[in-house]
C-alpha cells in the first residue's frame, strides 16, 4: 500500500541525505520523495511516499522519520481526504500533420502544450498520478523523446493554522501535528 | 563592557566543563592540534587520557557512560582518526550508550577538495550516530556542542559526533554559554502518558495467569529496578531479563529467572514460549532474544513499554504499546496492580528449573578448566561485588549465566553490536568514574589481541583493573558455530597469542597464570594487592561449549543441551593445527 507523508523538515544542509539514508538503512521502500521550501522560512515540507506492503513497517517509518533530530513533524495522510499532483514535461518529435491528434490527446487530459518547435513540442501536466499516468500512455503511439516528471506533492483539505515552527508541538490550534502516539497509531 | 574574545579551541574545553566532563579520551593530530594546544590551559579541570587507538577512545567513553549515566567524551583528529571511531559509536548507538565524539576536520576553505586527512565523517556517521553536526562557524559551535550533549543524553540516549574544522577552532569569538531550556522543534525525547493505556496496563496484568516480564537495557537507563520489582512483587511476576539488562534487577532475587534468549537458560525461555503476558519493559525483541519470530511466545498478550516508539512493533507485533519513560509509566501503573499469588505458574517454572540443574556445568567432574568455572570462580572471589565489563564471545555469554549480578551498571557488555575488543578499553573509561568497587575485564584470547594496545594506556594510567583472559586457544563462539552447524571444519577459528605472562612483563605489569579451579582465588588475591593493572590468564579447556543454545532462527524453545555430565565423550576431539 502506498503510503503518503508530509513532512516539514528545518532547512539544514544533509537533511535530505539523513532521510534518504534512514530509508537505504532500514530497507523501507521508497517511491518518491519531493522537497522544497514551505510557508515558514527556515522549513521545508517534504511529500514522501512510500511503498510497503507490511502495516507494521508503516508505522515503522512514521516514528524512524520523527526521529530524526532534524524533521520537525511528520502526518500520514495516506487516508486523508488530499490533493494531490504530479507534475510532467514531455517532449515529442513530430510532423506538422500530427499536431492536431497531439492536441486531442493533451486536451482531453487537461494538459497542455507549452513549447512549440519547427520540430518537437513539449507537453506539460500537473495531475494526479492516474492522470499522469494515462497521458504518457496515450502519447505513447508518437515519438516521446524525452520525459520528466516530479513524484507526488500532496495537501490536506480543509483549513490549516500556519506552522507555528517554535512550539509546534505545544500550541493547541496546531495540535493536528502533534506526532501520533504509538498505541493509536492506525497502520 | 567588551567581553574577553575566546577561540573555538578553547570554547571547545569550556563547553565540556559547563557540561560537567572531567575526562577526556582522545588522541590528537593535525586537524585537532588549536584545540589540543588550548588543552594547556585547561588540564586543572579537566584529565585527557591519551589512547593508543582512536576506537579505543569510543569504546573508554561508552564504558564510562554506561557505569557512570553521564555523557563519556572521546576526541579524536581528523580523516583515518575519525573513521576508526565508527566502531564505537556503532557500539554506543546499538546498547544506547550517550557518548559525543569531537573531531577535527579539515579547514573549511578546502572541505570538499580531498585535502590530506579529509574524510567526510558526518556523511559517514550517520547511520551510526543519534545525530552529528558539522559546525561551520564560530559563532555556532557553542551551542552546537550543548545541544550534542542534550541529544546524547536525553530521550534514548546515543552517541553524537560533533566535526569541527581547524579553522573554526582558531577563529575567535565571544564565548556565550546560553542557559536557555534548548528548543529543537523536531525533537522530542519525552512524551505524556495516557491514562487509558495504564489502565489497559493493569487490567491485563491483574488477569494474567502466566505473565512474565522482560527486563532490558531500559530499566537501566531510566533507574527503574525499584519499580520493575514494585510490580513483580505485587502481581508475582517472574523476570527475565537480556544480556544488557542483567543487574537491573538482583540476580539474587527470587522472582529473578536469569538471561533469557539464545543462551538464555531452559526455564527462562521455556517460561516465556508458554506465557500468557508478556511485559517488555525497556527492550526491543532483538533477533538474539526471541529467535523465531513467528513461534515466539505464541499464546501471550504482549505488552511493550519503551521510550522510543520505532522500537515498538518493530520485530512483535505488540497488544499495547506505551511510549515513555519506563520508571515514570510503572510508577503510573503499580498502584492499579493487585496483589496475587501465582503458585501454580511458579510450580511450573521450577520443574523446568530442576531438569536444567542436572546439566549445569558447575555438577561436571573434570580435571580440565571450564570457562562456566572459572567464572563463576571470579564471582565467588569478588563476592559477586565487581564492575565487570566483559568482551564478545563464549566467555561473555559464560559471565552472563554464571556471575550473578546484584547491582545496575555493574556488567558492561557489548550487546547489540558484539564488538570485539570492546572490554579493555570500556574498562579503563569505566575505571575513572567507578572507584568503589574491584574492576574485572573478563575477555577470550581472541577478544584481548583486538585491542590489546590499549594495555599501554591503563599502564600509562595507572588504572586499577584486573584483565582475566579466559584463553582456549580458539575463536571459541564461532568455533562452536563451526562444530555444531558446520559439521566442525574449522576454518580460521584456531589462534595463537603471545606469551601473555611475558606481554605482562613487557608492559610493566604482573602476570599470572592459572590451569585448575583452586588457583584462581590465591591468583586473584595476589592481583588485588596491587595497585594498576594486573593479569590473569586462565588455561581453560579448549572444545567447551556454552549450552544451553538456540540455534540461529529457530524456536527460543527448541534448546541444545548440555550433554547430561555423566556421559563422556562430548567434544569432537580434533588435531589443532595453526
Amino acid at each position: 500500500m502506498k503510503q503518503t507523508l508530509i513532512t516539514l523538515v528545518e532547512d539544514k544542509p544533509g537533511v535530505l541525505n539523513r532521510i534518504s539514508s534512514l530509508f537505504r538503512r532500514r530497507n523501507f521502500n521508497i517511491e518518491s520523495l519531493v522537497v522544497g521550501k514551505s510557508e515558514t522560512p527556515g522549513v521545508s515540507r517534504m511529500t514522501i511516499v512510500a511503498n510497503e506492503p507490511e502495516a507494521r513497517k508503516r508505522g515503522n517509518i512514521y516514528f524512524n522519520l520523527l526521529k530524526l533530530v532534524n524533521v520537525i513533524a511528520v502526518k500520514d495522510v495516506s487516508k486523508l481526504p488530499c490533493v494531490s499532483r504530479e507534475f510532467i514535461l514531455i517532449k515529442i518529435n513530430i510532423d506538422p500533420n500530427q499536431l492536431n491528434e497531439v492536441n486531442t490527446v493533451v486536451k482531453q487530459h487537461s494538459a497542455r502544450i507549452v513549447d512549440m518547435g519547427a520540430e518537437t513540442v513539449i507537453v506539460e501536466a500537473a495531475d494526479e498520478e492516474l492522470v499522469i499516468n494515462n497521458l504518457v500512455s496515450d502519447l505513447q503511439p508518437f515519438d516521446i523523446t524525452e520525459i520528466v516528471r516530479t513524484g507526488k506533492i500532496a495537501m490536506r483539505l480543509g483549513k490549516t493554522l500556519k506552522v507555528n515552527f517554535e512550539k509546534i508541538n505545544e500550541k493547541e490550534g496546531e495540535i493536528r501535528w502533534k506526532p501520533e502516539q504509538v498505541s493509536s497509531y492506525q497502520y | 563592557m567588551k567581553k574577553q574574545k575566546l577561540t573555538g579551541a578553547e570554547i571547545i574545553w569550556e563547553c565540556l566543563i559547563k557540561e560537567g566532563v572531567d575526562v577526556v579520551f582522545g588522541y590528537p593530530g593535525g586537524a585537532i592540534l588549536p584545540t589540543y594546544d588550548a588543552l594547556n590551559n585547561y588540564r586543572e579541570k579537566i584529565h585527557h587520557v591519551l589512547v593508543r587507538h582512536e576506537q579505543g577512545a569510543t569504546h573508554m567513553a561508552d564504558g564510562y557512560a554506561r557505569v557512570s549515566g553521564n555523557v563519556g567524551v572521546a576526541m579524536a583528529t581528523s580523516g583515518p582518526g575519525a573513521t576508526n571511531m565508527i566502531t564505537g559509536l556503532a557500539t554506543a548507538m546499538m546498547d544506547s550508550s550517550p557518548i559525543v565524539c569531537i573531531t577535527g576536520q579539515v579547514p573549511t576553505a578546502v572541505i570538499g577538495s580531498d585535502a590530506f586527512q579529509e574524510v567526510d565523517i558526518t556523511g559517514v556517521a550517520i547511520p551510526v550516530t543519534k545525530h552529528c553536526y558539522l559546525v561551520m562557524d564560530v559563532e555556532e559551535l557553542a551551542d552546537t556542542i550543548r545541544e550534542a550533549f542534550y541529544v546524547a543524553r536525553s530521550g534514548r540516549p546515543g552517541p553524537v559526533l560533533v566535526d569541527i574544522p581547524k579553522d573554526i577552532q582558531n577563529a575567535e569569538t565571544e564565548f556565550i554559554y546560553s542557559e536557555k531550556e534548548i528548543n529543537l522543534p523536531g525533537y522530542q525525547p519525552t512524551v505524556d502518558i495516557q491514562d487509558d493505556d495504564i489502565k489497559e496496563f493493569a487490567k491485563m496484568v491483574n488477569e494474567a495467569k502466566k505473565p512474565v516480564i522482560l527486563a532490558g537495557h531500559g530499566i537501566l537507563l531510566s533507574e527503574a529496578s525499584k519499580e520493575t520489582l514494585e510490580l513483580a512483587e505485587k502481581a508475582s511476576i517472574p523476570i527475565a531479563t537480556t544480556l544488557l539488562g542483567i543487574g537491573g534487577v538482583p540476580d539474587s532475587h527470587p522472582l529473578v529467572l536469569g538471561m533469557m534468549g539464545m543462551h538464555g537458560e531452559t526455564w527462562v525461555n521455556n517460561a516465556i514460549q508458554n506465557a500468557d503476558l508478556l511485559i517488555a519493559c525497556g527492550m526491543r525483541f532483538d533477533d538474539r532474544v526471541t529467535g523465531n519470530l513467528k513461534t515466539y511466545s505464541p499464546n501471550s498478550k504482549k505488552i511493550h513499554i519503551d521510550i522510543d516508539p520505532s522500537e515498538i512493533n518493530k520485530n512483535i507485533k505488540v497488544d499495547l504499546a506505551i511510549q515513555g519513560d519506563l520508571g515514570n509509566v510503572l510508577r503510573h501503573v503499580n498502584p492499579f496492580i493487585n496483589s496475587a499469588k501465582k503458585t501454580e505458574w511458579f510450580n511450573i517454572i521450577s520443574g523446568w528449573n530442576k531438569e536444567s540443574q542436572q546439566r549445569d556445568v558447575l555438577n561436571i567432574k573434570t580435571d580440565a578448566l571450564l570457562g562456566a568455572q572459572a567464572i563463576r570462580k571470579i564471582w565467588e572471589g569478588t563476592k559477586g561485588n565487581a564492575l565487570i565489563i566483559t568482551d564478545v564471545g563464549q566467555h561473555q555469554m559464560l559471565e552472563a549465566q554464571y556471575y550473578e549480578h546484584d547491582d545496575p551498571r555493574t556488567l558492561l557488555t557489548s550487546g547489540g553490536l558484539g564488538t570485539m575488543g570492546f572490554s579493555l578499553p570500556a574498562a579503563i573509561g569505566a575505571s575513572f568514574y567507578e572507584k568503589d568497587r574491584d574492576i574485572w575485564v573478563i575477555v577470550g584470547d581472541g577478544s584481548f589481541q583486538m585491542m590489546l594496545m590499549e594495555l599501554a594506556t591503563a599502564v600509562q594510567e595507572g588504572v586499577n583493573i584486573n584483565i582475566a583472559i579466559i584463553n582456549n586457544g580458539y575463536l571459541g563462539m564461532v568455533r562452536q558455530w563451526q562444530q555444531m552447524f558446520y559439521d566442525a571444519r574449522y576454518a580460521e577459528t584456531p589462534i595463537s597469542s603471545p606469551d601473555f605472562l611475558k606481554l605482562a612483563e613487557a608492559y610493566g605489569i604482573n602476570g599470572y597464570r592459572v590451569k585448575s579451579l583452586d588457583e584462581i582465588i590465591p591468583a586473584m588475591n595476589k592481583a588485588n594487592k596491587i595497585t594498576g593493572p594486573t593479569l590473569i590468564e586462565f588455561i581453560v579447556e579448549e572444545h567447551d561449549m556454552v549450552y544451553p543454545m538456540v540455534p540461529a532462527g529457530a524456536n527460543l524453545n527448541d534448546m541444545i543441551q548440555r550433554p547430561l555430565f555423566n556421559e563422556n565423550g562430548q567434544y569432537k576431539k580434533k588435531e589443532k593445527v595453526l
